[in-house]
């Protein structure tokens, strides 16, 4: 082997540890907190507050979750949760395809216009839109509803879809459609047999981006709901957090309960994020 | 299968004119290719036909039916796109069978129709693909079947072989050409590819700047193209064109420009006092371009030239040949065996020569 090949055979194994030692650093940066979180909620009551490192201590058990479950609402704010959560995503990502297929098909007064307004609506701090999100919810006489809590989350979450559905949709060919008319479908009879079912990677990213948001935010529901019962399981966990003692067992144990749904969705949505589901229909 | 009529039809985007003022008739059972350079309005009209594109003025007939404001599923036609537009997410049967699904048809009839189209085109072992998995000629043949499979009064077909390499090009246009025969249906073709309209069609509109510039069969519009541009545009190798004047001299007509005074037949040009004067362009196909020494009853006079290139393509051979200031190409038999800066005597075959009023563009000889 001559030394230009053992030079570039090493060189090639430093880039490889290098990429590795980044990504592992990154994938413990990302995991330890959960880990820690984790290894809290299994501890004994008393020893909730300790230096103690290891991650399954001695004397671990549920009993953090079980009274969770038991002398709190937490499943009562779970539940209100999801109901928030699903409504949202699911009025969210109708409302924004059939929004994003007008601006990405269709020429209209204003169709520059109210992109670039949407986008805008996304550079403005979530903390700027409590005050007017508040007023409006409250002139609809929907404080401390679901209803208010979902239209709050909706129309903040539908910049954001309508731009990745638009996007999405502008690669796909327009004969497409066209072809579809000439076979027998109106215009919207084509949007619902041709285009969503070659949209679902984009429908599953603005689907996800919808519920994730809606199921972590804690700043609107903070100022919409304020009876306990209607609490959603962000506001619920810090009930936790008392003014002297704070149920940290408990804090965690609610804190690894809620991943769970996120990580059901994400698990299942993740098959129908396969793009290039449009290749071979055209050209090529 | 029906006739179509296109009446006065006008297109405008914005205030930019695609089509001027268009009237057309299609027979029936009649295969016509609308042919024209990028841009020429030939593809917008057919979809104004098909009814994706609206029509600004005039009146569109689909069996002397009215179809301006009709939806395009209404229209009874079928239409092939370029690019296939295939539905990815359907398999080749189901594309097939989609607009009848619309049509909400029987399940046995759609599966006899599917599997008869199929069998025509041989695309029976590939019913249970994807798009994906095809050639692009397969995907071609799906998209011709799912235009067969409505029976439709009208196939349009938009450009369907530009996508394809040479040689398949070539297969599918005889496939298309034995489809036609097969089905003895009424179809209007768009494309760019004049050999594809020579080829193909039964009847060639040629058509540019949104402006039909000639109708007529392949070999009239090869024979005796009614401008400038139509001469320039059918034919390959394009046709020669020497820019010049008319002059007369006694019952005599001839060209002449700066380098050269041709004698211009009666039975080509009548009536010289008329013509004399004119500002005016020769057009001579390279097939008619005469070279070497002898006279011929009707051929022009020689004049001399270079051999500047010479192409071999296999049994022809392409000169091109500089005589004065004027450019020549001579398109003969192979093994010419001259070489490059020789010279040649050039004559041109009267039987096959046109003349067109530079100022008009219009042909003006008869024969």
């Amino acid at each position: 082997m001559d030394k230009k090949t053992i030079r570039h055979r090493r060189k090639k194994l430093v880039k490889y540890l290098l990429i590795h030692a980044v990504i592992i650093a990154v994938v413990v940066i990302c995991v330890y907190p959960l880990l820690r979180i984790f290894s809290i909620s299994i501890r004994p009551g008393d020893r909730v507050i300790s230096a103690d490192l290891s991650l399954i201590p001695s004397g671990a058990g549920i009993a953090a979750y079980l009274r969770l479950l038991q002398d709190t609402l937490f499943l009562r704010w779970l539940w209100n949760s999801l109901i928030i959560t699903i409504a949202t995503s699911f009025i969210g990502v109708s409302l924004a395809s059939t929004a994003a297929y007008a601006f990405s098909r269709f020429k209209f007064p204003g169709k520059k216009t109210g992109l670039i307004l949407l986008l805008s609506t996304q550079m403005i701090p979530a903390g700027m839109l409590i005050l007017p999100l508040f007023l409006m919810i409250m002139k609809l006489g929907l404080m401390n509803t679901y209803l208010g809590m979902i239209i709050a989350y909706s129309v903040s979450s539908l910049p954001f879809s309508i731009w990745i559905l638009k996007g999405y949709y502008d690669t796909i060919p327009r004969s497409l459609e066209e072809a579809a008319l000439v076979d027998g479908t109106s215009q919207l009879g084509a949007f619902y047999r041709i285009i969503l079912p070659l949209s679902t990677p984009a429908l599953s990213i603005a689907f996800l981006f919808n519920f994730t948001t809606a199921w972590n935010e804690y700043l609107v529901a903070r100022v919409v709901l304020f009876s306990s019962r209607q609490y959603t399981w962000t506001l619920g966990l810090f009930e936790l957090q008392g003014q002297y003692i704070t149920q940290w067992g408990m804090f965690a144990a609610g804190s690894m309960l809620v991943t769970v749904p996120v990580l059901i969705v994400f698990l299942y949505s993740s098959k129908w994020l396969i793009s290039g589901l449009t290749l071979g229909s055209v050209k090529g | 299968m029906a006739e179509v009529r296109f009446s006065h039809v006008t297109k405008k985007f914005n205030e930019n004119m695609i089509l001027n003022g268009v009237s057309a008739e299609i027979k029936d059972h009649e295969f016509v290719v609308i042919v024209g350079p990028s841009g020429c309005g030939k593809t917008t009209l057919l979809r104004m036909l098909a009814g994706l594109e609206e029509i600004t003025a005039g009146e569109i007939y689909i069996d002397n039916v009215l179809v301006n404001n009709m939806h395009p599923s209404k229209r009874q036609i079928a239409m092939v796109f370029q690019d296939y537009a295939l539905y990815p997410h359907m398999t080749v049967e189901e594309n097939m069978s989609f607009a009848l699904r619309l049509m909400k048809l029987k399940s046995g009839a759609i599966s006899a129709r599917v599997h008869e189209a199929a069998a025509i085109l041989q695309l029976t072992k590939l019913l249970k693909r994807m798009p994906k998995q095809l050639s692009g000629g397969q995907r071609q043949r799906v998209a011709i079947g799912r235009a067969i499979v409505r029976h439709p009064k009208v196939f349009l077909f938009d450009e369907p072989l530009s996508n394809l390499d040479a040689k398949l090009r070539e297969e599918m246009r005889v496939e298309i050409a034995k489809l036609y025969q097969r089905l003895n249906a009424t179809i209007i073709y768009v494309t760019h590819d004049q050999v594809e309209a020579m080829t193909l069609a039964g009847r060639i509109v040629i058509m540019n700047h949104g402006i039909i510039q000639q109708v007529g069969t392949p070999i009239e519009v090869y024979r005796k193209p009614a401008n400038l541009f139509v001469a320039g545009f059918i034919g390959s190798p394009t046709m020669n064109f020497l820019y010049g004047r008319l002059q007369a001299e006694g019952e005599k007509l001839f060209f002449k420009n700066d380098s050269l005074t041709l004698y211009l037949p009666p039975f080509l040009l009548a009536d010289a006092a008329r013509n004399a004067g004119r500002e005016a362009a020769l057009g001579i196909r390279p097939d008619d371009v005469v070279i070497g020494p002898g006279v011929r009853e009707d051929c022009s006079e020689k004049i001399e030239g270079i051999l500047e290139v010479s192409e071999l393509l296999g049994h022809r051979e392409n000169l091109y040949i500089k005589a004065g200031e004027n450019r020549i190409l001579a398109a003969v038999e192979a093994f010419f065996n001259q070489s490059p800066g020789s010279k040649v005597s050039v004559g041109f075959n009267y039987r096959n020569m046109h003349v067109f009023d530079k100022k008009t563009q219009k042909r003006i000889n008869n024969s």
